[in-house]
């Protein structure tokens, strides 16, 4: 355990007469649990009763087990120091995160939309490039980019499904409304935690939940078997499908193993594999044995040393020329990194439209593209009121915080946006909204996101929920694990 | 072949198998040594004790680096606490769950959960826990907690391939400790051979029976009288003691019968050489190995022991083309 965390579930208690929700307060924030809903059936109001029937005593103790558990049951992931490695859970909040049926058919109905638009942008800029003659995306945007691969020309992959797996960020503003705030059509994370969430829930507050019918989260190895069995070359009657890992020392090796568990398929790393005459195998006690779909964890540049990085001794040589030759099937597709790169992210709203003459479901975070002259303009104009980010950066690097910029800050974006436009883009400050969250003084609002997954073969489907990730210091809004942020379990009602 | 039977095992899971299986039972039996030595210390020599389970572990050299010559106290440090001493208890846990880490995709979560939280208390232990009053109890949580990662195992892991590796491992690993755990006693009384047939003695050879959880199964077929000779047939002959070296020998070649029959496994070259330890067990009367010298046989019996693991890693986790790759 961090030690953020045990000062968190070893603060001192609060006198037992205090109610949980005392001093709670969300000020302008939409909160995910107390402001007011409809089409709920009652639910939110009920599971706010039961919370608040529960002492701080009580609620510290589960909370203590449930991360003790996590622990235990190895649910962590690695943090490499000089000296020794350290296994840490992913803090664990014991507060739900909880969306209506209505809610969540509008999130789902959404991320299908975003994903049949991220697959053929992909299908698009890999063979006709037809958004880039009409001129929708800019050129330049695309094939500069360096997760462009060139190698991916003219490929074609089965049902055009370039991204199998994708997380998509999804934030929600101070008027309630949902909107993206990143795609991740790589190899996003997290979803082993959102299984796992559900079952420490179910272990530490069962009494919580009692009567309320929640959408099931159970169903997402089957799913992903499925579609990685539908995109296997054709002709194979029971494929072999394997997870490809960078192995024990990968931060996100527990995720690993629990999907090639709930798949029950092999995790092989690199070595375990090898190519012959374009077949890809996996090593055996009985010598080679043939692979026809991989799920891999690893990214383009290093799957294959024959193609990209020299170096790497995570990949397997010869991979590339296999999936070429329509051999194996790989998920997600090589060149995804196009379509989820910020720059990219701007113009979402159009590529929506431009191949599903659709509104976007969901709405993206208002973004001004400065390369334009009118986004230049206004952003310019507003400059002490938005984010400014580079757009080939990631990692929240060269960020300017316009609220909390000072002049000279202010200035030394202003040079730089004017110096080369086309690098920048600009958004409006969200207050995202909050739920409420075990803190040594009791629940108080944090700040939070929601990661729903979407499997693509055929079709796509969308786990129900997600991942909701929260930032534990007060204030923050900053969610990731590496810097002070949690999860917690995310209930789908279902309608009554 | 059965669909089961079809299921491709990677090499590398069934060698973490192999693994995982032969550091657990090694720590078991470290347990168990440390346990007997600390009744083996007599009045006046505290070290000579102590310094055999040091020579059996053939860490005499590293053990001097570290620690110069061997004493109660460093000796018990050596192997309980020195997680850089490959060897230790600590390092033996760390490498077992090393490989179930690799093997979490194929064992329970049961097996995992139980062999992580033992590595979390075995890798705390401190110099507090080793002290002398508090080291039999100690033993004996170790040796539990190995006992119960192999009831949970029995009870919970899939009886596929990998069961039989892991089988494999556990067998060839007890055969081998089960040798060492009776050097120890060939050590102890090498030099003085005055104390032979003595009380002390005696009562030595009864605290070894102890140590290997076979004492009253050794009075079963021993009603009376205690011999080192019957003692040593015993430990190394007899065919149903769990732990004899024989038994061990048999049902490892059984893994490997079942290999072949059931997985189609090639299993030509480690079955020779396993058939060949067991054969040499089986034509022995202890008698004849005790006169051609009792340290010479073990010190064979180990050495054949790791010519079969290498004939298995060769076999199964190294050497992966086939004859015909099965395209």
């Amino acid at each position: 355990m961090s030690t953020e965390l045990r000062a968190r579930l070893d603060a001192p208690a609060l006198a037992p007469s205090a109610g949980v929700f005392d001093g709670y307060d969300p000020g302008p924030y939409f909160c995910e649990l107390t402001t007011p809903r409809p089409g709920d059936g009652g639910a939110l109001a009920l599971i706010v009763r039961r919370l608040a029937a529960l002492s701080l005593e009580d609620f510290r103790r589960r909370t203590a087990q449930a991360e003790r558990d996590l622990f235990n049951l190895g649910i962590t992931f690695t943090v490499y120091t000089e000296a020794n490695a350290i296994d840490r859970i992913l803090p664990f909040d014991p507060v739900p995160r909880v969306l209506t049926a209505a809610e969540w058919r509008r999130l789902e109905a959404g991320v299908v939309q975003r994903v049949r638009a991220l697959n053929l942008f992909l299908h698009d800029v890999y063979h006709d490039q037809k958004i880039l003659k009409d001129g929708v995306v800019p050129a330049d945007l695309v094939l500069g980019n360096p997760n462009y691969r060139a190698e991916m020309r003219e490929f074609p992959v089965p049902f055009g499904t370039y991204v199998h797996i994708c997380g998509i960020d999804i934030v929600r503003d101070e008027g309630g409304t949902f909107r993206v705030l990143e795609d991740n059509a790589r190899t996003p994370s997290g979803v082993s935690y959102v299984i796992e969430n559900r079952h420490a829930m179910l272990r530490a507050f069962p009494d919580l939940m009692q009567g309320i019918t929640l959408r099931p989260v159970d169903g997402y190895g089957v799913r992903l078997l499925e579609a990685l069995c539908d995109i296997a070359p054709q002709g194979v009657d029971d494929p072999q499908v394997v997870l490809l890992s960078p192995g024990i020392y990968n931060s996100a090796y527990f995720e690993h193993v629990f999907l090639a568990r709930e798949m029950g398929v092999p995790l092989v790393e690199g070595a375990d594999l090898a190519v012959e005459n374009d077949r890809v195998f996996m090593r055996t006690t009985r010598g080679l044995s043939p692979v026809h779909a991989i799920y891999r964890r690893i990214d383009d540049t290093f799957l294959d040393p024959t193609v990209f990085r020299p170096d790497s001794l995570l990949g397997v040589p010869g991979l590339i020329g296999a999936w070429r030759k329509g051999n194996v099937a790989l998920a997600n597709a090589v060149g995804t990194g196009v379509a989820d790169d910020k720059a990219v992210y701007a113009y979402m709203p159009r590529i929506i439209r431009y191949y599903l003459a659709e509104e976007p479901i969901l709405a993206n975070v208002d973004t001004l593209i400065c390369r334009e002259p009118e986004g230049l303009a206004a952003t310019l104009a507003n400059l002490e009121r938005l984010v400014i980010k580079p757009v080939g950066e990631s990692g929240g690097y060269g960020i300017t915080i316009g609220p909390r910029a000072s002049k000279a800050e202010l200035e030394a974006a202003r040079a730089k946006l004017l110096a080369d436009p086309a690098n920048w883009i600009a958004q409006p400050m969200i207050g995202l909204s909050v739920a409420p969250t075990l803190t040594p003084d009791g629940l108080r609002p944090r700040h939070l996101d929601l990661r729903p997954y979407a499997i693509t073969g055929r079709d796509t489907w969308v786990l129900p929920g997600g991942l909701s990730r929260v930032a534990l210091k007060a204030g923050s809004l900053v969610v990731n694990s590496s810097q002070g942020g949690g999860s917690k379990d995310t209930w789908v009602l279902v309608d009554e | 072949m059965s669909a089961l039977a079809a299921a491709p095992l990677l090499a590398r899971y069934a060698e973490s198998l192999f693994w995982m299986a032969r550091y657990l039972e090694r720590v078991e039996n470290l347990a168990r040594v440390i346990d007997v030595t600390q009744t083996f210390e007599s009045p006046g020599r505290p070290a000579q004790a102590w310094e055999s389970v040091v020579r059996i572990n053939a860490d005499e050299i590293p053990f001097r680096d570290r620690y110069g010559p061997p004493a109660p106290e460093t000796v018990r440090r050596f192997y309980l606490l020195d997680a850089d001493n490959p060897t230790s208890i600590p390092a033996a846990v760390s490498a077992a769950r090393r490989n179930a880490r690799t093997l979490r995709p194929l064992i329970s979560t049961e097996m995992w959960r139980q062999i992580n939280e033992f590595h979390g208390w075995v890798t705390a232990l401190s110099e507090d826990d080793i002290a002398p009053d508090r080291l039999s109890a100690l033993c004996t949580r170790i040796k539990e907690a190995v006992q119960l990662q192999t009831g949970i195992t029995e009870g919970t892991f899939f009886r596929d391939q990998g069961w039989l590796f892991l089988e494999l491992g556990r067998q060839i690993e007890r055969a081998d400790q089960t040798t060492r755990l009776l050097d120890i006693k060939y050590h102890l009384l090498l030099p003085s051979v005055a104390d032979v047939g003595s009380a002390l003695d005696l009562s030595q050879w009864h605290a070894l029976l102890r140590a290997a959880a076979g004492y009253h199964a050794y009075r079963r077929v021993h009603p009376r009288g205690l011999t080192p000779a019957s003692v040593a047939d015993f430990l190394l002959l007899n065919d149903a003691f769990p732990r004899s070296t024989l038994l061990c020998l048999r049902r490892a070649e059984g893994m490997l019968d079942s290999l072949r029959q059931r997985y189609g496994l090639n299993v030509a070259r480690p079955a020779e050489r396993l058939e060949e330890v067991r054969a040499g067990l089986e034509e022995r009367s202890i008698e004849r190995i005790i006169a051609g010298g009792l340290h010479e046989f073990l010190d064979w019996v180990q050495r054949m022991l790791i010519a079969v693991s290498a004939e298995i890693g060769n076999a199964f986790f190294r050497d992966w083309r086939p004859d015909t790759p099965s395209l």
